[in-house]
């Protein structure tokens, strides 16, 4: 077999997430690339949690309905999940908790297992790793380096769970994984490549207040403060976290921010303030479904629109949707530089499935970032924080500078940064604006803006954006489709994107949310989508979501 | 460093009689005396200021600043603070401003005591708006937006932010610049967050000088470090009712700042692919 799904389910609080993500470094060890989603509810204790880990010898960022493994910690989790079964498929499930009669099922009683191991009880994902990595045939050897490394405390009982796990499926029928060559890499969430591209993009300061689904990054980032020498912080709320960052700005420090939609509708006066005052920042929003409170911890591509237009007043809004972790780490670090060349706010938009899911993340793939830097005053005359220049761009200084001031300011204002309310002054402050983000587009013809997938010469093309391009691109591999994604969601690369649909007939595009909102932005620019796949479940698409869709519309 | 260096070519917009002319000839020489006794180097001074008639005093000043936005002076100044605790941040901010707009912002503040100085230009209306309540204006004010009275009491801020945690509380007055010259010097070396909140009187709106000038009485042999005793005389005048008001510095205290732990993060880090890498092995 090329690749295998497992799913393990249990309660919040049973560790799912973590089971899942050893089960990944299984199949990683083993020459995999891995995609792990997470569907969790909104709630601490109890509820239904549920990982699906898919491994494949080729490159992959979706998952499959279908899963070859059903690791139950409770019945819930047979019940759920019981129609996501092959003829193959195999099941191992606490035999303590489920009471059911189980097809192809494989009870153990892993609660008694923990117990008389003397572990705790979120020991038994051990017993059920163990248990799986027989019926996979996965080394032993594997297996204990893997846990040790993953688990902190009680290693030698959760060895013996595991171990006793295995024991009862000895000599049990399997699905055994071949070893298979794809390279060894960290498999890491959306989130947390977010991160390490900011701190590749010169990150001194993050700030921000918790909100699912970004708050990974904030997380991340505390607990690597030390090691890369940044500060972050967590304020009172959404709008004292983006004034916040621009006091980190004015003062010369890099600074990032994130959160979901509900703490960016908080943000926008900050984003408007940013645009008029010049400040650098990069704003990662990572979206989920709404409108309002919504579905905190599923997914939607709905906020695209209302990102674009985040703010009053007319400003460069830059907003770069990454698709993969490669594409997130380069970009993330690359916003950074943009957001400091053009001192100009840049979105960093994500979504729920990218933000949490974890992939397989390639760093030789990443490797692709222009050095793109601020322009720094030369110290000649008098400074004036707004001077003029052909391209719009104002060489930038921070206090302190004796015998120079620095005057940042969110109303109109002459060059030296003090207001004014002066008809020409304020036409030259908006062609300024103007200016920097004819410079900015210019600059983005020559960045990878969009991409292409699946069959280049194809005559029907998938659209597609952010998280959703891994399933199209894998999708359109298989039924030989062209895929194009555009990267830069605005200002749109027009040019690139008409290059990159040359000789396509038919254009499909996919979305999750219900409006099509990338559909309605290139409308804008005069190019029709012929068919639209739509998703509003809060659910991303899994493989055979789009293929099922596809063979709908193509019919 | 002279007082007038540090003026601008911007045009005053107050209305004459306005007491952010005494706030802005206040500020003016005292930036300048401690730069001059080397005490707080003036391009080592970043004001912030929000919106409303206050805000404009970013312009006539020469010095660095930072002219944000309504209720927001607080968050933009604590972010410059922890970016570079060199920087010595002084926010003007308005009773609108910071007690209504950007009231979580000024409570985080004094909560954290973080080490900047908060001005406040209590003339206790919208001017800027033409005349409506603000957090500070008595009961029963005839405001455009209440035109048959105000029906609740003020707030009393400097009760605010001693609750919160705020280590510099005072009061001034926008009649008597001396006064408010020994506090705004006071305030700006004292270590920890230091506010001030001046009864600026808005000559065109709400005319409080006679009010006032019955008043006032300066704080005289009064221990600022006596917690009980500092409290006691904040709670001397409510804002609302009559009774004598106190100008001067209430309470301060020393105490451990906010960022005090951040100063160690203020290093470059050389090799950052390699520490990357580094991160990344933790994931395999």
């Amino acid at each position: 077999m090329d690749e295998f799904s497992v799913l393990v389910g249990g309660r919040a609080g049973d560790g799912i997430t973590e089971a899942g993500m050893i089960i990944a470094r299984l199949y990683n060890q083993l020459g995999y690339c891995l995609y792990q989603y997470l569907d969790y509810p909104s709630l601490i204790r109890g509820g239904h949690n549920f990982a699906i880990v898919r491994a494949s010898d080729k490159k992959i960022g979706s998952h499959r309905d279908r899963v070859d493994f059903l690791l139950a910690l409770n019945q819930e989790t047979i019940d759920r999940h019981e129609w996501r079964l092959k003829e193959s498929s195999i099941v191992i499930y606490d035999s303590d908790e489920v009471k059911s009669q189980v097809d192809r099922g494989i009870g153990l009683p892993l609660k008694t297992m923990a117990k008389e191991a003397g572990a705790p009880a979120i020991a038994r994902n051990s017993g059920l790793i163990g248990a799986f990595s027989g019926a996979a045939g996965i080394e032993e050897g594997v297996v204990e380096d893997v846990l040790r490394k993953a688990i902190p405390k009680s290693i030698d009982e959760n060895l013996e769970v595991a171990r006793r796990g295995r024991e009862e499926i000895d000599g049990e029928e399997g699905l055994k994984v071949e070893r298979r060559s794809y390279p060894c890499c960290p498999v890491i969430t959306g989130n947390e490549i977010i991160g390490l591209g900011l701190l590749r993009g010169g990150l001194d300061a993050y700030v921000a207040y918790p909100m699912t689904p970004s708050s990974g990054i904030l997380h991340f980032l505390a607990g690597v403060a030390d090691d890369f020498s940044v500060k972050v912080v967590h304020p009172e709320n959404e709008i004292a976290v983006i004034l916040m960052a621009q006091g980190f700005a004015y003062a010369g420090k890099r600074a990032a921010l994130g959160t979901s939609g509900g703490g960016f509708c908080l943000m926008t006066e900050g984003m408007s303030l940013a645009g008029m005052a010049e400040m650098p920042l990069v704003v990662v929003v990572s979206m989920r479904a709404g409108p309002s409170t919504g579905v905190p911890t599923y997914t939607a591509q709905s906020d695209l629109h209302f990102v674009m237009n985040a703010g009053q007043g007319e400003f460069p809004r830059l907003v770069i949707a990454p698709g993969d972790l490669e594409q997130a780490f380069c970009w993330s670090a690359t916003s950074m530089g943009l957001a400091w060349k053009y001192q100009i706010p840049v979105i960093l938009l994500s979504d729920k499935t990218l933000s949490e899911s974890a992939y397989s993340f390639n760093l030789a793939e990443a490797r692709d970032i222009p050095e793109i830097g601020p322009v720094h005053w030369d110290g000649e005359g008098e400074y004036r924080r707004y001077a003029r220049t052909d391209d719009g761009i104002s060489p930038l200084a921070f206090p302190p500078m004796k015998g120079a001031v620095t005057k940042a300011n969110g109303y109109a204002h002459l060059e030296s940064g003090i207001t004014t309310e002066d008809a020409h002054e304020i036409r030259a402050v908006q062609e300024k604006s103007l200016q920097k983000e004819k410079g900015l587009k210019k600059e983005l013809e020559a960045l990878p803006a969009v991409r292409t997938y699946g069959d280049e010469y194809g005559s029907v093309a998938l659209l597609c954006w952010g998280s959703n391009k891994p399933v199209c691109a894998e999708v359109g591999e298989r039924l030989g489709l062209r895929v194009v994604q555009p990267v830069v969601m605005n200002p749109f690369p027009i040019a690139q994107f008409k290059e990159a649909l040359e000789g396509v007939e038919r254009k499909i595009s996919v979305e999750t949310n219900s409006t099509g909102q990338l559909a309605r932005l290139v409308r804008c620019i005069g190019f029709k989508v012929d068919d639209q796949i739509l998703k509003y479940d809060a659910r991303p698409f899994s493989v055979e979501d789009l293929e099922e869709r596809l063979i709908e519309v193509t019919r | 460093m002279k007082t007038k260096d540090l003026g601008t070519t911007a045009p005053n917009t107050w209305c004459p009689g306005c007491g952010n002319f005494a706030i802005l000839n206040a500020i003016k020489p005292v930036l300048a005396d401690l730069d001059e006794e080397g005490l707080v180097a003036i391009e080592n001074v970043v004001l912030v200021s929000g919106i409303g008639c206050h805000g404009k005093i970013a312009d006539y000043v020469k010095a660095n600043s930072f002219y944000a936005i309504h209720g927001r002076t607080i968050p933009v100044a604590t972010g410059i603070k922890l970016a570079n605790p060199d920087l010595n941040v002084i926010c003007f901010a308005g009773d609108g401003d910071a007690y209504a707009e950007g009231l979580d912002h000024l409570i985080f503040a004094a909560k954290r005591n973080i080490d900047i100085t908060t001005i406040i230009h209590d003339n206790r209306v919208y001017g800027l708006t033409t005349g409506q309540y603000t957090p500070t204006s008595p009961s029963g004010f005839l405001g455009r937006s209440t035109p048959a009275g105000l029906e609740v009491p003020p707030i009393n801020p400097l009760e605010i932010v001693f609750a919160s945690g705020g280590s510099f509380v005072a009061r001034g007055y926008s009649h008597g610049i001396e006064l408010l010259k020994d506090i705004f010097r006071e305030a700006i070396l004292h270590r920890g967050f230091s506010f001030v909140d001046v009864l600026q009187v808005c000559a065109t709106f709400f005319n409080l000088y006679d009010y006032y000038n019955e008043r006032v009485y300066t704080l005289e042999e009064h221990d600022p470090r006596d917690r009980d005793r500092a409290e006691e005389k904040m709670r001397e005048w409510d804002y609302n009712s009559d009774g004598p008001i106190p100008l001067g510095i209430f309470y301060r205290e020393d105490a451990s700042t906010f960022g005090d732990n951040f100063m160690k993060y203020n290093s470059k880090i050389t090799d950052l692919e390699g520490r990357i890498r580094g991160a990344l092995e933790g994931f395999l």
